[in-house]
This record gives C-alpha cells, structure tokens and sequence, in this order.
C-alpha cells in the first residue's frame, strides 16, 4: 500500500527548509499544529510570529514584514483566512503587491469531522476576483513541498490551499512544478478531466474503470488559469468535466467555464459542492454523499462520453 | 531638505501647506477637508523636524517609516511631501484627476515615499507592527511611526494592532492618533463610544502621551521622550478639524468634502491674515 499523507505536512516539510533563507518568516493565528509549523519553529524561533486568534491583524503584519523585505507565510484555516481578513488581502496584500504568502490548511469538504464551520468550500470563490494574487491548490504531498518553495521564489501574493488529510501522493519527487503551468496526469481521449486538490485521487480511480484513458488535468494552479494546456486538450476531446472539492460558484469549474465559453465553448460539467455548507463525517463519507467521489465522477463521465 | 527647528519656520510651513490643501482640494472638486487640515502641524512637524527621511531617495533603507492609516487624509501628506521636496509642488493640483500620482486614497504603487495604500481604516496599524517587527528582527535603528485616526478605533482590527505591538514590546513603534472628535456621520462620541482612550492603551501595556496636535513644541518634545521608551508608545493628538479655517473648524460636515471657490477664496484671506501675524512673531 502507498504511503498517505496531507498537503499540509508537505507544507511544513518545506517550510523547515525553507527556513534557510534568513528572509523567510511565519506567522500562524493559534494554529500552529494544525498549521505544521513544529519544524520551522523549532528551528526558527526568532522567525516565528505567534498572531493569535486574529487574522485580520495576521494579514496585516505579514504586509508590513513583506514591506521591509520579508517573505512572511501567514497561516490559517481556509475558513478563517480568507473568510475573515479578505478586507485586509484585497488592500495591504493585493493593492499594494505585498510579498504575502497566505497558506490556507483545512480547505474542502475533506477537512470532514469538524463540520461545516471548517469546511472552507468558497475561499477559492472569494479570492479569485482580486487582481495580482496567485491561487494554487496542489494535489498532493510532494507536489506541495514544491509548491510551497516556489511560491516563496515568486514575488507577490499567492494564496496555498492546502488540506487536513492525508491521501496517496499522484505525483512523484522528481515530477515538475511550474505556477502557471498545468500538468497533464494522463494523455488520453474523449473527455478532459480537470481537477485541483487531493480530490484528484478520486478521479483517477474513477478513470481506471474505463475502458479507454480519458485526459486528466492537474490544475494546480487555478490563478493565472494554464488557458493553453486546458484549450489544447479540449479542442481536442471537446467535452469538460472539472472536479473541485469547492462550491460549483466561483471555484476551479468557473475559472475553466469562464476560459472556455469565450474561447471553445463545449459541453462542460461541474462537479463539487451545490451550493450547500457540509457536515461531520469522515472526507471519504462526505465526498460520498455529496457527490464527489469516484463513484459519481465515473456517472457523469459516462452521461458526457456516450 | 533643510530641517526645521524654529517654531516659527514650522508654522509658516504649516501655514503654506494648509494654503496648498486648499488650492489642491478645491481644484480637485472632492476630497477631505476636515482631517488634514487639523493635521497639517503634526505632518509638518514630522516631515520637516522629526523624520529622518530623505526625499531624494523614498526607499532609502535607514529612513523612518511612517504609515498613515486614514487614508482619505492623505491631501496633507501629499502637500507635506511635496513641500519636503519628493515631487513638485504643480504635481498637488493632479489630485484625484485622472492619470495622476495623487490618488484619492494614497497608492504606493504610483507614488515613491507612500510606505503603504491604505484606505479601509483598520489596516495601519498592523502593518506598522509587521514592520516593526521586522525592523526588531534585523536589529534596524529606525522608528516607525503610524498615524491613526480616532474613528478608526471602531475597528475591532485596530485593537488587535494594539494587543500585537504590546505582546512583542514593539519599543520602535510610536502610534500617534489623530484625536479630532469627529467622523464621517457625526462626533465620535454619538457615531460610537471612545471613552477612555488613554486608559485602554495603557491597560493593553502601551504608553500613553497627550498632547495638543498644533503646538510643535509639545509634538517634537513628546516624540523625543517617545523614542527613548520601553515599549510602544501611543500619542494621543487632541486636533481641531479644519484648523485654521475658522468656518471649517469642528465641523463634521467638512469632513468629506471640498470648497467651492468662493469658500476656498475666503480660506485663502484667512491663511494669509494667519501668515502675517506669524510673521510679526519674534
């Protein structure tokens, strides 16, 4: 069996290393387990920056740390930060180009037994309007890792959407990462599959009951939108489904119907949260009940691909 | 730039920068009166005595910080700024036009010497604790100084700002609140409550100063004794809206607005009454 891990453990594997560069500091809104900020603090004390439970003054700290130069990562859950600073991101961060890194763990429906107070499902929705910030949300464990450090490398603001639990890793050490550049899981026909997050697992198991290899796309990054490998593979499968573990509103499907309705209009299906708030239970029940497993995603690649 | 020590070369400073908000703000036909002409003797004072600044070089590393967290008073910055010699003082009369540097609310973007584009109150302050930190950190020499606004302590945000600065001991940051008794819809008193303020600082660790906002010498002398304490230092300004505008004067009404002409004639003839008995000072 593959060994499982979260998104947010590569967080905080990166971010011990990461620590190497004396310009990078970490803030977290009383969160620093749940964050994965052990390591760096260990190692880091002095660049550690408690914030308490205040993530509107979080957001802005790490703006004033970023103005003398800092690369600050203020920490959080998806449905404190953006939810309740997003005032504090749209001005002090995005306005002003601040090098603000906010890491967002606990995002989807998959945080699970915390119910639907923690379930962030519209961060995506919120921040995806505001000019000058990059939203990426890795599938996995390694890739995460990668992501984290080239965020760090990237001057402006990025948003990290990480997640609680741990799933099979999809993507090897050596597999490329580039913001801005979606990588293609699996070459293949009939259908473009595109999806962010560990939600993707549940597509590629959905896809290995099918008799031919659909194309699957690991959007990572949702803003700035890899438009050229999303319209290369659609022009020529010509139908879309995008997996998001977010509300239908304003998530990763709306970036790619937005992006296709100008340029290649298809037939496109959204399969995520229907504009609902979620539950306790545990990821794989909830992906279950409201339709994001595989099984489903298998049902609605069968309704497009006939 | 020349600095500044005698009071009466500060209050002619004073006097001209509160003639070019008036030009300025009636030129641009919007704006904010209220707030930056009980201001002005607080930006002169820093800009012209207690900044180390340079305004050939904005982002020279050594220089003090200064945030201004209202944003919309932004006009007296802009004059005091200009006055200091960071652009030419034509450029005040672009304000709020089209195209220009002067942005309603101040844009760091556009303008070199804006430390932060602020605006939504509330943000300041918490910068101006990242940026202290930050300068504790690298064991940096400069102060940052904040300017917050009296109605801004509505924000629950500020009094987070407050509790940080006082949990790091941030002896590098002096906020000095602009206590002007008036906000957009009326007193602060009537809007929502504010009493108490010195208390709620001190009780949140912070010293506390009070002063009168348009006496240089108590501004320079407080800021001095501010530098050389422990912990973070607030200064509570007590100003008067519109000062020296006498039919501006403790008037909410002129808090969001600008002359007409015929209005800004009449300041005009008052400031330059105000400069002539200045001048008669020894």
């Amino acid at each position: 069996m593959k060994i499982k891990n979260s998104t947010r453990s590569g967080f905080g594997q990166a971010m011990a290393e990461l620590g190497r560069n004396k310009k990078v500091v970490a803030l977290s809104a009383d969160l620093i387990d749940s964050n994965k900020l052990n390591a760096f603090i260990e190692k880091y004390p002095k660049r550690f920056f408690q914030a308490g439970v205040a993530e509107q003054n979080m957001v802005s700290m790490a703006t004033g740390l970023a103005l003398e130069g800092k690369i600050p990562f203020a920490c959080s859950f998806g449905v404190f930060m953006p939810m309740r600073c997003l005032d504090q991101i749209r001005v002090s961060v995005c306005y002003n180009q601040t090098n603000v890194k906010l890491v967002a763990t606990h995002c989807g429906l998959a945080t699970g037994e915390d119910g639907a107070t923690h379930q962030a499902l519209e961060d995506v929705a919120a921040l995806r309007s505001l000019p000058n910030i990059t939203i990426i949300e890795p599938c996995d464990y390694n890739q995460t890792i990668k992501a984290t450090k080239a965020a760090a490398k990237l001057k402006g603001p990025v948003y990290l959407r990480l997640h609680r639990a741990k799933f099979e890793s999809l993507t090897g050490k050596a597999s490329l990462f580039k913001i801005g550049k979606a990588q293609v899981l699996q070459r293949g026909k009939k259908i473009t599959i595109i999806g962010s997050g560990p939600i993707l697992t549940e597509v590629m198991k959905a896809c290995k009951e099918l008799k031919y290899k659909p194309e699957i796309i690991n959007c990572h990054t949702i803003k700035p939108l890899d438009s050229e490998t999303i319209l290369k593979s659609v022009r020529k499968t010509k139908k879309v489904i995008v997996v998001q573990d977010h509300q239908v509103i304003g998530g990763l499907g709306s970036a790619v119907t937005e992006l296709l309705s100008e340029k290649y209009p298809v037939k496109c299906k959204i399969i995520g949260m229907q504009d609902k708030f979620g539950e306790s239970g545990k990821p794989m029940q909830l992906w279950q009940k409201y339709g994001l497993d595989s099984t489903n995603i298998l049902k609605e690649i069968k309704s497009l691909v006939k | 730039m020349k600095k500044l020590t005698k009071i009466k070369e500060l209050q002619l400073m004073a006097n001209t920068i509160r003639e070019d908000l008036m030009i300025m703000l009636t030129n641009a036909g919007s704006g904010h009166c209220g707030g930056p002409l009980g201001l002005v003797d607080i930006f002169t004072a820093l800009y012209f005595n207690i900044l180390k600044h340079d305004s050939k070089k904005p982002n020279w590393d050594k220089r003090d910080r200064l945030i201004l967290s209202p944003g919309h008073v932004c006009p007296v910055r802009y004059a005091a700024m200009a006055r200091a010699g960071y652009f030419r003082k034509e450029e005040l009369l672009t304000l709020r036009k089209m195209g220009t540097r002067l942005q309603g609310h101040p844009s760091r973007q556009d303008l070199p010497g804006i430390e932060l584009a602020t605006a939504s109150l509330g943000q300041g302050l918490g910068a101006a604790v990242g940026m202290a930190l930050a300068g504790k950190l690298d064991r940096k020499k400069h102060t940052i100084y904040c300017v917050t606004s009296d109605g801004e302590h509505d924000e629950g945000s500020t009094w987070e700002a407050v509790n940080a600065a006082a949990k790091y001991k941030l002896n590098n940051l002096i906020n000095i609140i602009d206590r002007n008794n008036i906000q957009i819809s009326g007193h602060t008193q009537d809007v929502w409550p504010l009493k108490n303020l010195k208390e709620r600082y001190e009780m949140h660790d912070w010293k506390v100063f009070e002063i009168n906002g348009h006496d240089f010498k108590q501004i320079i002398s407080t800021i001095e004794k501010a530098k050389k304490i422990k912990q973070p230092v607030c200064i509570i300004a007590y100003t008067i809206p519109g000062k020296g505008v006498s039919f501006m004067e403790h008037q909410f009404s002129w808090h969001g607005k600008a002359p007409k002409a015929e209005e800004a004639a009449r300041a005009l003839t008052e400031l330059n009454k105000e400069r002539e008995r200045i001048m008669k000072r020894k």
